[in-house]
Parts: C-alpha cells; sequence; structure tokens
C-alpha cells in the first residue's frame, strides 16, 4: 500500500502509528482495563495483563523551538524507552511502564520550567490559533493571550481543585480553525468596523460574484458605477464577520482600534450527562490591550472563581449556568447584559424565553 | 531590524512555559525566527497582524499542504518576506519515536525557520515559516524520512483520532487503525483540494469526545455499543467502601434515571433501555463500570465553526455502524456523501449548510438512508409537509 519514502514520492501518507507506539503500548493495545489519577498530571493505566503504565502530563507553550522537541524526547530517551505522545490540547505525555521514572520525569521536566497537570477536573491546556504570530485574517493574538491566560491560571492547571475539569479555547478570528464554539470558555478574536474597499485592488485581486456571494447577509452590492468594477457594502447590514475579505483582500476589516475579543461560556463537547452544546456570549466586546490583555484575563479569572465556588461536583459550567439559569449567571459574575447578548442572526428565536419560569 | 522587544519580553514573565523564549532560541540560529519576533513585537505596538493573504504556493503535485504567507513589512524584516507554514499529517494518536522527532527537527533546522506547533489545531504538525525556494527540497526530504504533507483549502483535512485503544480503556473501536485506513484510502483527497469547501474527519473512542469531533467534523465518528455496560460489583463496593457517595454522585447524575443503589446490598442495577451510554458512571467509576463489548460508532454529520451560516454541532446520521478493517460501508458512505455534496454545494458550502438548505429529507433520500427516531430530537411541530407529487 505505502510507496517507499524515495526523493520526489509523493501520496506516502503519515507513517504508520505502529512504528510510534512504546513496547508497552503494542503489548497491552486495546487491553486497557481502567485507569486512575495518582497526583496532579500523572495517570496510572492497569491492562488486562496486568501491566501497569504511568502517564506524567506535562504543559506546552504549542509553538516551540525545535530544540524544544529535542529536549523532550532527550528525556524520552532516558526514561520512556524513546517514545512520547502529545495530546490534543498540546500537552507532552511522557508514558513509562517503571513506577520509579515518574518523579525522576518530573524533576527533569520541572527543570526545563514546564509544568505537571491538566489531568481530571482541572484546566488543561488552551487549545489555539496563529493570531499574529502567522495569519493574516487575526482580530487578536493568540499566543500572548493565551500566555497572559495560563500565568493566572496556572495553579488550576497544576492542581485538581475544580467541580469539573474546564475547556479554554482562543480563536483569533471567527473563522475559528480552532473550533472553539464548544468550549466551557472561549475567546475570540472580532472585527467591529466594516471593510475598507480598496476599488482598485477589487479590479486586480477578487472575482465580483464570488465576493458578493461570500456575505452572509447580502450586504455586499455591486459599485453602483458601472465604470468601476468594484463593490460596496451597506454597513448597517455588515456583522464584521470577514468572510468577504478571505475571498477578496480588497476589504480589509482589521483595524487597531476597532479589533478586539468577544467571551463565551458554558460550551462543552463530551456527551457526559448533558449532550454537547455551544458556547455563549457573555462579554460582547474588549479591546485588544496587548502584551497582557489585562481586561480579558480579569474576566476569565472571574468566571472560574465564581464556578468553582458555586457548582456542584462535577457539573460543567455550562450545565452548572443552565441549571441556576443564565440571569444568575450575569448576576453572580457582575458581568452587564446588554442588547449585543440577544441573538438576532438565524434561529434567534430558539433562544428566546418562552416561560415564565425565571429568577428575579 | 530592532533587537528591542521591550512588549514582547512582558511574556517571558510569569510561571507558564514562554512561547517567546521559545522564539528567542530559535533566533539565535536562524534568522527568519529573529525576524518573526520583531514582526510579533510590531504587531503588539501597532495591534493588529502584519501577514498578508496568501499567494498559491505549494510542492509540485498536490494542491494543498502549504499554507503561503507574505508579510506587509518586507522592508524591514526581509528575512521574513515570504514565511510559508506547512502541515505535516501527524501520525495517529499523536505518538512518536523521538527518532522520527528529532528526524522532524534536522529536515526544519535546514530548511525552515526552527519553530513548529506540536500540534496545530487541524492536528497536523505546524512547520511554521520558510521560503518558497525551500518548499520542494523541505518536502522531499520529509517525504525521504517517511512523512507527508497534511490537507488544506477545499480539501478533505488531516484526519485525526483520540488516543483510542492504544491508551485508552473506553474506546469501542480502533480509532487509529480506522483513521490510518482512510488517510492512506484518501491521499488524493487530502492532497488535491477540488470540493466547495474543506471537509473534516475526526474520531473519537467513546462519547467523551476528546478531540471535539461533534464540533468541527463534517463527518463525525463517536464511539458507542449495543450491549450493556459492564459493572463489577465487587469494585462498586470498594467506591462505597472508601465513602465514595455512588447515590449522589452517580445514580442522581443520571441523565435518564437508569441505575438504581441498593444501599443494603451495596449493588449498582443498571435498567439497560434506559441507559443512553452518556460515559458520567465510566467516567467517574473506571475501576467499577466499562462500556459494553459490541463496539461501534454513531456517524454524524455536520459539525462546523460559525463561517458562514452560523456553528453546527454533528448531528445523527447512523446510529450505529461496526467499524472494522477494511472499512468499505464506511468509504462507499463518503464516496456518495461528497459526489452528493460536490454536485450540489455552492463555493464555500460546508455539507451542514448544503443540508440545511435543500433539508435533510432530500439528503436521506439522495444518499440512500432510511430516516430513523435517532437522528432528531423531535418530530415537526409545523403542517407544512411536502408530499411527493406523483
Amino acid at each position: 500500500m505505502k510507496k517507499e519514502g524515495i526523493m520526489g514520492a509523493t501520496d506516502i501518507g503519515p507513517p504508520d502509528y505502529h512504528l510510534m507506539l512504546p513496547d508497552i503500548i503494542k503489548k497491552n493495545y486495546g487491553k486497557w482495563k481502567y485507569h486512575e489519577i495518582v497526583r496532579p498530571g500523572v495517570l496510572k493505566h492497569v491492562s488486562e495483563t496486568n501491566d501497569e503504565l504511568y502517564t506524567v502530563r506535562v504543559g506546552s507553550p504549542r509553538l516551540v523551538s525545535i530544540d524544544f522537541i529535542r529536549d523532550i524526547c532527550d528525556i524520552a530517551d532516558k526514561y520512556c524507552g524513546g517514545h512520547l505522545r502529545f495530546t490534543s490540547r498540546y500537552n507532552v505525555e511522557f508514558l513509562t511502564d517503571k513506577k520509579e521514572n515518574v518523579d525522576r520525569i518530573i524533576e527533569e521536566v520541572s527543570r526545563l520550567g514546564l509544568p505537571v497537570g491538566g489531568v481530571g477536573t482541572c484546566i488543561s491546556n488552551i487549545v489555539h490559533t496563529q493570531g499574529w504570530i502567522h495569519c493574516h485574517s487575526a482580530a487578536t493574538d493568540a499566543s500572548g493571550l493565551v500566555k497572559s491566560i495560563m500565568d493566572e491560571l496556572y495553579d488550576h492547571f497544576v492542581s485538581i481543585k475544580l467541580p469539573a475539569l474546564l475547556r479554554i479555547s482562543v480563536a483569533c478570528c471567527i473563522n475559528m480553525c480552532g473550533a472553539v464554539h464548544c468550549s466551557d470558555l472561549a475567546v475570540v478574536g472580532i472585527h467591529t468596523k466594516p471593510p475598507k474597499i480598496d476599488h482598485e485592488k477589487v479590479v486586480a485581486q477578487c472575482e465580483i460574484p464570488t465576493t458578493i456571494q461570500a456575505c452572509p447577509t447580502g450586504a455586499i452590492r455591486r459599485h453602483p458605477d458601472p465604470n468601476i468594477k468594484s463593490v460596496t457594502v451597506r454597513e448597517d447590514l455588515c456583522m464584521y464577520c470577514a468572510n468577504c475579505f478571505t475571498v477578496c483582500p480588497a476589504m480589509p476589516l482589521a483595524d487597531p482600534d476597532g479589533d478586539g475579543v468577544a467571551i463565551y461560556a458554558g460550551g462543552k463537547v463530551s456527551n457526559a450527562r448533558k449532550p454537547p452544546m455551544f458556547s455563549r456570549l457573555i462579554v460582547p466586546y474588549l479591546p485588544n490591550n496587548p502584551p497582557r490583555w489585562p481586561e480579558v484575563v480579569s474576566v476569565i479569572k472571574k468566571v472560574v472563581d465564581v464556578y468553582a465556588k458555586h457548582a456542584r461536583k462535577y457539573e460543567r459550567l455550562g450545565e452548572w449556568i443552565e441549571r441556576v439559569g443564565w440571569e444568575k449567571f450575569f448576576k453572580l459574575t457582575e458581568i452587564p447584559f446588554t442588547e449585543h447578548h440577544i441573538d438576532d442572526f438565524t434561529h434567534a428565536v430558539e433562544t428566546y424565553r418562552t416561560t415564565t419560569q425565571f429568577k428575579w | 531590524m530592532p533587537d528591542e522587544t521591550p512588549l514582547l519580553d512582558e511574556l517571558e514573565k510569569g510561571k507558564w512555559p514562554s512561547y517567546v523564549k521559545e522564539i528567542k532560541r530559535a533566533s539565535k540560529k536562524n534568522k527568519a525566527a529573529k525576524d518573526l519576533l520583531g514582526i510579533q513585537e510590531l504587531s503588539y505596538k501597532d495591534r493588529i497582524t502584519h501577514w498578508k493573504h496568501g499567494g498559491i504556493v505549494g510542492v509540485t503535485g498536490y494542491g494543498g499542504g502549504v499554507i503561503g504567507r507574505y508579510c506587509d513589512v518586507p522592508e524591514k524584516f526581509p528575512n521574513t518576506a515570504s514565511f510559508h507554514t506547512l502541515r505535516v499529517n501527524h501520525p495517529g494518536g499523536w505518538f512518536y519515536s523521538t527518532k522520527a522527532l528529532r528526524q522532524i527537527c534536522d529536515v526544519w533546522e535546514k530548511y525552515g525557520s526552527g519553530m513548529t506547533n506540536f500540534h496545530g489545531s487541524t492536528g497536523d504538525i505546524i512547520l511554521l515559516g520558510t521560503t518558497t525556494e525551500n518548499l520542494q527540497p523541505c518536502f522531499d526530504a520529509l517525504t525521504e524520512i517517511g512523512f507527508d504533507l497534511g490537507g488544506s483549502g477545499s480539501a478533505l483535512r488531516t484526519p485525526s483520532a483520540c488516543v483510542g485503544p492504544a491508551r485508552c480503556e473506553w474506546s469501542t473501536f480502533d480509532t487509529l487503525d480506522l483513521i490510518y485506513n482512510i488517510t492512506m484510502e484518501f491521499q488524493d483527497e487530502i492532497h488535491r483540494p477540488r470540493w466547495p469547501y474543506k471537509f473534516k474527519i475526526k474520531a473519537s473512542g467513546c462519547p467523551n469526545d476528546c478531540v471535539a469531533a461533534i464540533a468541527r467534523a463534517d463527518l463525525t465518528i463517536i464511539g458507542t455499543w449495543k450491549d450493556n455496560l459492564r459493572i463489577d460489583q465487587a469494585a462498586v463496593k470498594e467506591y462505597a467502601d472508601h465513602g465514595f457517595d455512588i447515590h449522589k454522585l452517580i445514580v442522581d447524575r443520571c441523565p435518564t434515571d437508569a441505575l438504581e443503589w441498593d444501599e443494603k446490598t451495596k449493588t449498582l442495577t443498571l435498567k439497560p433501555d434506559d441507559c443512553v451510554r452518556c460515559m458520567h458512571c465510566i467516567n467517574k467509576m473506571p475501576k467499577a463500570i466499562r462500556p459494553g463489548v459490541e463496539g461501534g460508532a454513531t456517524l454524524m454529520i455536520g459539525g462546523k465553526a460559525p463561517i458562514i451560516k452560523g456553528a453546527y454541532l454533528s448531528w445523527v446520521l447512523i446510529p450505529f455502524m461496526k467499524l472494522e478493517p477494511p472499512y468499505e460501508e464506511l468509504k462507499e458512505l463518503l464516496r456518495k456523501i461528497w459526489d452528493w455534496w460536490d454536485e450540489n454545494g455552492r463555493t464555500r458550502e460546508r455539507l451542514a449548510e448544503l443540508v440545511e438548505r435543500v433539508g435533510l429529507k432530500t439528503f436521506l433520500k439522495e444518499i440512500g438512508i432510511k430516516p430513523v427516531p435517532q437522528m432528531v430530537y423531535k418530530p415537526r411541530a409545523n403542517p407544512y409537509v411536502f408530499f411527493d407529487k406523483k
């Protein structure tokens, strides 16, 4: 099936995962019986064969140099038979069948300044996008925001003291290449000003029908002057989604004073107890305030604190909010409820309250 | 270029590991990494991105896998004038030998900026930043060590899976084998974009959905089982003896009231017909409760982020499919869906948006799937039914 890796080969696909598995996993593949959390950041899996596997989970900044990768390889060579893995939230996992290696691994990663944690009812690493590091459509940075939030929530990564796990994600624009819209807390970069059209560039770079079709609210029209091969935007219909900019580079929306972030809360993907749910808008706009985004960090901190204090054991943020009601959530967190919180896009009516049951 | 980065230096402080330190580390050996630091500092000062729309760049024979990127201040930062990203298809479950990782590092030391994401939110290894000239030799060097590019643009995006049976007792099918198998089968669909828009496939081995398949994958595969969950009463007793409040934390939290607890005999009984396999009891009592043995998956479609018509969670298409090699039934279904979507979808219309536009009823007819109640929460409330006109 797979062609040899020769110069000029194509379509060879990724390496077969079997080549990447440590022996203990090869031996116990599909035979795991149960697991337990031994201490923050450390898992023990027990197999039907009675083999035991220890996992040490370690936080990473995700955007890393090749020397970082070589550092963690050195540790894996020493204690894990030359294998390691990453989680879907960018944590590094060191796997070993020797209990005595756990402390040694922790000692070595601590020396590199890496935290051990992210397992169980705590805050794991933040899933995020590229931001100003590499993206043309970013309305905010991602790496710096994440670093600022995780510095504040560090203790929640290295300890297990929340009612349930709490997943945070950051997307630097509403394209959400990180699909953050089902997270307990989601920070999303937004524009708040309509596109600025460079008519000369539109002629050169854009396909007008595609550009018109790209707008979900029908705000983009042909330019009324037939001599100008361009478009106009009805600004009252624009909600700054930037889909036009994606297909037509001559319509940038980015603006230092308009761009910022919105915060959403209460989403989840797991089916445990309540079905998966979307995150809902809690803060419509906060300005970009690099390098530390103090306003954003303080809202996140506040919501985490209120949730930790009020939710029942095992209750996810969204489950807690649904039980006590959003009106109570806004009261407890002291976040102002505004006209922006009321949906006016498709399916908006589904969110209107059709009962007399609510709290004061 | 200015060497001072006072704003970014702030992000070297604090307990969480710093990506700024990482860029600085790479910039000691690499000019592009040094310019990346400069651009990031400039963005922090100007509060705006300094990257332009990507041009069409790539490697011979492929239409994707490379994200073209140019900075808008090349005169200040000439080493990042072009700074393209390679998406490299990760091995299943994100397992690596250190040998393979070191080989990737060596290739990227030679041909790129030395900066990476392990991993991107797509699941791919992200090799961040190289020049147009270096793309082809870098790709050739990658294939030489056994790696290939992942998907980008209007193509099948790199399929990904949770850790599955490799290190999890809950996976009801072999997530890694399935994803590897379909990744190899659909190499052409990954590397040569030809569809209305992107198509994502993600597989989670159980309803906890550790790879967030339901939120973002056009085809969402989530492990489930047909028989009953397995309860080890001796282990249940042990939880109770250690003071774990089974009544309050497990039985009362069961969403469908499918568990009964007898405090006297310390037995936990399942009412199998009422269980919806949500995972709560299993998650909280992993030593005592396990998924059933008749494993397979629920196939769902439509998950996506907001662009264009709003976000969707995937919905049930096939309540249960047994997933075993060579996975022909699943592959056939995929081909049918792709053909129909390709034929009917508008530019940049994801599968969910097309299905919503024409109706789920039409979609089911076209794909040849019979409607079942598991597909919906509830039937329609309005009287506006389109009966066949014949």
